[in-house]
């Protein structure tokens, strides 16, 4: 700011370019949020007023029938109850993992703590989405269909989460072991007691990250269940959809609102965490 | 930086046993003794060892190492899931997959996909970023809005623009009729129907990508920029060779996550074509699912999926590189 107006050529010169930049941003803002906004009226409309040829923009009245269809069509109390659970357990046991691995690999000393490390590493390169069939035939032969272990223990381990955490304990100032060492702290006393509060917002990002994914995980829930009761809320989604041939939108969108809007709350209400936690992985070079 | 100052301030907060704290000579002497306990007992370092890493170390092997492998023996049978029985082929599948007559189809999806999503979500993203990296009204709420949409399920994203893109009732339709233009048949035709998935895709992880580079961006020294104004670079001149040779690593380093989270996106594909209309919307990771699971063709499906592979370690093979020598300062 002082810049600028210490140097009346550049002020001058970047007067007439913000309105291009308030054009992109007016226009960024508008394509990301009118189709949400469109997703939340069709919600509210009633049949004739989503299959009309002149397009009806906005509904007459504020009708929840499709919300009251979309709840009675499939289980959606079972869905959410579903994905809390999964995404509760699958999250939670993940940062553990994470954290242990990531302790050990930093303050433990150990022979093959390289080896360990880039067995950690490598299986960053092997997607889950590729190995989907053998997965799909262990967890068959264990008869863990339809079973939230099923959905949830292929996915828990941890290697960005080990690999993130590895890079923030390696900045920890090493007095502070020293002084966990001298308190007679036995490792998962320093872990806890010492290592966690100190990374409590690198813990808080990555947890949100992973909460994000978990809840949002698709495929691997999809192969897995194939009863109603026991889906997750994204694939309960295309059940309503698969429901009858011809989409049903606005009952469709009044599903889709369920399942965003919770997501969508979370996010404006902890973004500063979640924006941190998504260029963690970026910054960390 | 900030965290090291905490950091230091937290044992005499904490406990108030801040006369221990600045006992350096003793924190010192302390070194050497753990190297002698783990030669005493070297069972206890294995055993503390394991509590801590093994069990992660455990499902990695048994859910992505061992997984990996087996999909390599599975690519050599002719087998259905689940099926008891299967016959050894050898590398028929690889030879199948090759000169099977919609690979090359397939192959051009993933392509034109990818490049478009990547390069696309690339251009876009630094526009996105560069405009919110100016200090203007509103770009707080502006970057929180852009990047909502990739917190959001890729199923829920699909369906919703599925509606938009409507040829009869939707949005888009509606747009165009506005301009006396008729509605391309985004579901039934193979060619439309990718560019929608290609628009979803790209509005739903657009924001990522502007995200990154802003981060990148804010870390750019202002002063940098504005000394070269004044000097009278025009700020086109500035940014072509200030700051975008800066962000190379940025630009590197998205191009290689974006392009693996492309090459395995299916959510999106799944809730809106489901690899349709004829095939226009099947990538290699949506023929994985398919072949494996619909098709009944569990050995071809693990052959795509090893090819697939192979592409994405030949990709992150480079990530790697770059990974160790932005980490070993």
């Amino acid at each position: 700011m002082g810049a600028t107006t210490a140097q009346p050529g550049t002020a001058r010169r970047r007067t007439p370019t913000p309105w291009g930049s308030y054009l992109t941003l007016v226009a960024a803002v508008a394509v990301m949020v009118l189709p949400l906004v469109w997703m939340v009226l069709a919600g509210f409309k009633e049949r004739d007023e989503i299959y009309t040829s002149p397009i009806q923009w906005l509904p007459a009245t504020v009708d929840a029938s499709n919300y009251a269809s979309a709840m009675s069509a499939v289980p959606f109390g079972d869905f959410f109850l579903n994905s809390v659970i999964t995404t509760v357990i699958g999250a939670g046991v993940k940062m553990l993992l994470g954290l242990t691995t990531a302790y050990a690999l930093v303050f433990l000393e150990f022979p093959l703590k390289k080896l360990v490390f880039g067995v950690v590493i490598f299986a960053l390169l092997v997607p889950q989405q590729i190995v989907i069939i053998p997965n799909y035939t262990l967890v068959a032969e264990l008869g863990w269909i339809n079973t939230y272990q099923g959905i949830i223990v292929p996915g828990l381990a941890s290697a960005f989460g080990t690999f993130l955490f590895r890079q923030h304990f390696l900045t920890l100032p090493v007095s502070i072991l020293e002084a966990a060492a001298l308190d007679g702290a036995g490792h998962w006393t320093r872990l806890w007691r010492f290592i966690v509060p100190i990374s409590a917002p690198t813990i808080a990002a990555v947890a949100l990250v992973s909460i994000v994914a978990e809840w949002n995980e698709y495929l691997w829930p999809l192969l897995v269940v194939d009863r109603a009761e026991m889906m997750t809320l994204p694939v309960g989604l295309t059940l309503l959809q698969n429901n009858d041939g011809i989409a049903d939108w606005g009952v469709l969108m009044a599903a889709t609102v369920l399942v965003t809007a919770p997501v969508l709350l979370a996010f404006f209400a902890l973004q500063k965490r979640i924006v941190s936690g998504l260029t963690a992985g970026a910054v960390t070079g | 930086m900030e965290q090291v100052a905490d950091t230091t301030l937290v044992p005499g907060v904490r406990t108030g046993r801040s006369d221990r704290v600045p006992a350096s000579p003793d924190a010192t002497r302390s070194l050497p003794e753990p190297a002698r306990r783990k030669h005493r007992t070297p069972w206890k370092a294995w055993l503390l060892f394991l509590l801590f890493a093994g069990p992660n170390v455990a499902l990695l092997v048994l859910f992505t190492y061992k997984p990996l492998l087996q999909s390599l023996q599975y690519s050599t049978l002719q087998w259905n899931i689940g099926s008891p029985v299967a016959m050894p082929v050898g590398l028929q599948n690889y030879v199948d997959w090759f000169t099977d007559p919609t690979t090359p189809g397939i192959v051009g999806v993933t392509l034109v996909f990818t490049l478009a999503t990547v390069g696309g979500g690339m251009v876009i993203g630094l526009v996105l970023a560069l405009v919110l990296n100016r200090k203007l009204r509103g770009t707080g709420a502006a970057r929180t809005i852009v990047v909502a949409p990739y917190v959001l399920s890729g199923v829920a994203v699909g369906l919703l623009w599925l509606f938009v893109f409507d040829p009869n009732f939707g949005v888009t339709a509606a747009l165009l009729r506005l301009v006396g233009l008729a509605s391309p048949d985004w579901y039934n035709d193979p060619q439309w129907a990718l560019v929608m998935v290609i628009i979803v895709y790209l509005w739903k992880n657009v924001g990522y990508v502007a995200l990154i580079y802003l981060a990148a961006l804010q870390s750019v020294p202002r002063d940098l920029v504005e000394a070269a104004s004044i000097d009278g670079a025009s700020s086109v001149r500035s940014f072509r060779s200030i700051v975008l040779p800066l962000l190379g690593p940025t630009t590197f380093f998205l191009a290689i996550t974006t392009l693996l989270t492309s090459l395995q996106s299916f959510d999106i594909i799944q809730a809106m074509t489901k690899g349709g209309p004829l095939g226009g919307t099947t990538t290699m990771m949506y023929q994985i699912y398919q072949e494996g699971f619909q098709s009944g063709r569990a050995g071809y499906s693990s052959a795509v999926a090893t090819i697939l592979f192979v592409v994405l370690l030949l990709v992150t093979f480079a990530q790697l590189k770059y990974v160790d020598r932005k980490v070993h300062y």
